[in-house]
């Protein structure tokens, strides 16, 4: 069906560093160029647990740096999607999977290794756990893991990452203490922050707001809308208006079948499936 | 404690009984407010057999304290006995374990290193296979196989000490005595290898507990950022587990100080103070077990080997706590 485009690795490779600076991505409006090119390809994906088939035969595509808000009731199939696109899934004994996911043209099951795939599309959970230890380790976790040594870079990147999810100000004074202690909204920020310390492409997040508060929620929203010049994002969320506010476009799931997925304002305007006017306007689900 | 939940029912009558007997429960019409205040009998009975099985419970455990007090009064009774007539510097420092010498040499010293000689041994041996095998039947291995190695660590929990310590003898001392080119092959070495096949069930099994209780998130969590497998095993499992590993560690040297059959067997019984682990030695139960057949009920003798045993149970109560500490330092 869709055929992966090849869109030049080597740019996106290279401006994927936030961490230097925003070299030519910032300002300029050279974003525009890669903005409709496809990041992602979903190719007939079907996900089974032992019998359990918890994705049916899906295929769609996520654009570079736009905001895929996913939708759909419980036990739709969201969360398999995401684990399966940075091969978290493999963890799982009894999964089978078939169809292919293209990152940049390349099959991340065929063509990557799994720590390749989830250093450049990394998760943020529904729970945020940070790893039990400080601020500033769960932070360098990451580029620690990666090779990187240099204290003073390894401060740097703990520093840039923070700042980028809005958490810099309320923990730097703190930074060895553990992580354990922040709020929830806290650590869900650390969650993200750790996650873009890696230089990854793509961030998906598995309804990162659910456990938050309204305050806390609106800050990492904003952080996803800041991130967005940057990274390729897709949110899973149970609230539908989260996706309305947040999502470019948004892709609505049921049992296990993508229903539909269109631009944000065409889907909750003038949904084409009766399906998708029946969850949001709250008739099921 | 986790039965007084039971009585936190009481607030509101349980879904099972409203469905077993719906006439008690019918709100108004069977004369009961919503808030409960009168009891019906079905409520009562249960209300006694609760308190009953909380009673007996609480008596249990005060037993078990009581019986471990009257052990230690007892111990400490005989055992102090022998400080009436022996010093307690000589039995300390000294260096010669000899109660039929004239007089007779009681210093605990050769005992001792000889118990630490064969521990330390067993401790060096098993800890790094148990932590191996632990973090490869919690973390690698298959399903299928973790259940094998599982069902094999319990089987060799299983083995009667004097099992290991006869194959230990037949089996092990000829082998370590011909590659060591030693004079004999019954040595602090060879109960050191017997030893740690007993510790290594402990450490395993404890160890592959608190390795498997770490929160899934936390590896999840490691691997979405791209860290490898052993990566994560390391830099986060191990630490998150620590608490588990080291107390699985002590238990485990608790239970090779304490053994004794299989060292009577293998360690070769010198009571002389070893200069290495290739030498035979003897270990603290391994005397008094060797002993306490010969000597006469109240005499000096007969004291000093329950002075040993108030020593070992010192030792093993220390190491106790300090697993026990290790447990629960991270729960608080
Ligand atoms: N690890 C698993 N093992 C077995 N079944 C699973 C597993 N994870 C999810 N499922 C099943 O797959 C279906 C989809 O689940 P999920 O992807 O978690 O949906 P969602 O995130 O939309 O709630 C559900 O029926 C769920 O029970
Ligand atoms: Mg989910």
């Amino acid at each position: 069906m869709n055929t992966p485009t090849p869109i030049s690795a080597q740019q996106d490779g290279g401006s994927a560093s936030l961490l230097g600076g925003l070299p030519h991505q910032g300002g300029g409006r050279n974003e525009d160029l890669t903005r409709f090119t496809d990041k992602i390809v979903v190719e007939n994906l079907s996900i089974h647990y032992g019998s359990v088939e918890a994705l049916k035969n899906v295929s769609f595509s996520v654009k570079n740096h736009e905001i895929l808000g996913v939708i759909g009731p419980a036990n739709s199939g969201k969360t398999s999607f995401l684990r399966a696109m940075n091969r978290l899934n493999d963890l799982e004994i009894a999964t089978h999977t078939e169809g292919s996911i293209y990152l940049n043209g390349k099959d991340i099951n065929r063509e990557m290794d799994a720590e390749e795939v989830r250093k450049k599309v990394t998760m943020v959970f529904a729970l945020p756990l940070p790893l039990p230890m400080s601020i500033f380790d769960n932070i360098a976790y990451g580029p620690r893991r990666h090779g990187t040594k240099d204290k003073k870079k390894l401060a740097e990147i703990v520093e840039k990452s923070l700042k980028a999810a809005f958490l810099w100000d309320e923990v730097k004074d703190r930074l060895s203490s553990s992580a354990m202690k922040l709020s929830g909204g806290q650590q869900q920020r650390l969650c993200i922050a750790r996650t873009l310390a890696v230089e990854p492409e793509v961030i998906l997040y598995d309804e990162p707001c659910s456990g938050l508060d309204p305050i806390s929620t609106a800050r990492v929203e904003e952080a996803m809308f800041e991130l967005k010049s940057r990274y390729t994002q897709i949110l899973v969320t149970n609230n539908v208006k989260q996706a309305a506010r947040v999502g470019d476009r948004v892709a609505f799931f049921l049992m296990g079948e993508l229903v539909e997925i269109d631009t944000a304002d065409k889907l909750f305007t003038a949904p084409k499936d009766k399906r998708t006017d029946d969850y949001i306007t709250g008739r099921f689900g | 404690m986790c039965f007084y939940r039971g009585s936190m029912n009481d607030g509101f009558p349980p879904t099972l009984e409203v469905q077993g007997r719906p006439s008690f429960f019918r709100g108004k019409h069977a004369g009961m407010t919503q808030d409960g205040v009168r009891r019906p009998t079905l409520t009562t009975m249960r209300k006694i057999r609760e308190f009953l099985i909380e009673k007996i419970i609480l008596l249990d455990g005060f037993a078990c304290i009581l019986f471990v007090l009257l052990i230690f009064f007892f111990l400490a009774k005989d055992g102090l006995a022998l400080f009436k007539t022996f010093s307690l510097a000589g039995f300390f420092f000294g260096t010669l374990w000899n109660p039929l010498a004239e007089p007779p040499q009681f210093g605990i010293v050769p005992l001792l290193l000889g118990s630490l000689w064969v521990t330390l041994g067993a401790t060096i041996i098993s800890v790094p296979l148990g932590l191996a095998c632990a973090i490869f039947i919690g973390e690698i291995a298959p399903r299928w196989l973790r259940e094998i190695l599982k069902a094999g660590v319990e089987l060799l929990a299983a083995i009667p000490s004097i099992v290991i310590g006869f194959i230990g003898m037949t089996m092990l001392a000829p082998v370590v005595k011909i590659i060591f080119h030693l004079p004999t092959g019954l040595t602090a070495l060879s109960g050191s290898i017997a030893l740690a096949f007993m510790a290594i069930p402990t450490i395993v099994s404890i160890m592959e507990d608190a390795i498997t209780a770490v929160p899934r998130n936390y590896k999840e969590g490691s691997l979405a950022l791209g860290a490898t497998h052993w990566q994560t095993i390391y830099r986060v499992i191990i630490p998150a587990a620590s608490s588990g590993i080291v107390a699985s560690i002590m238990l485990g040297i608790g239970r090779v100080i304490g053994e004794t059959m299989a060292v009577m067997m293998i360690t070769g019984n010198a009571s002389v103070i070893p200069k290495s682990i290739f030498e035979p030695v003897r270990t603290m139960t391994a005397t008094i077990a060797a002993e306490m057949g010969e000597t006469v009920r109240g005499s000096e003798h007969y004291f000093s080997l329950f002075a040993v045993g108030l020593v070992l149970f010192a030792i093993t109560f220390a190491i106790n706590f300090v697993a026990d500490m290790a447990l629960h330092r991270k729960r608080k």
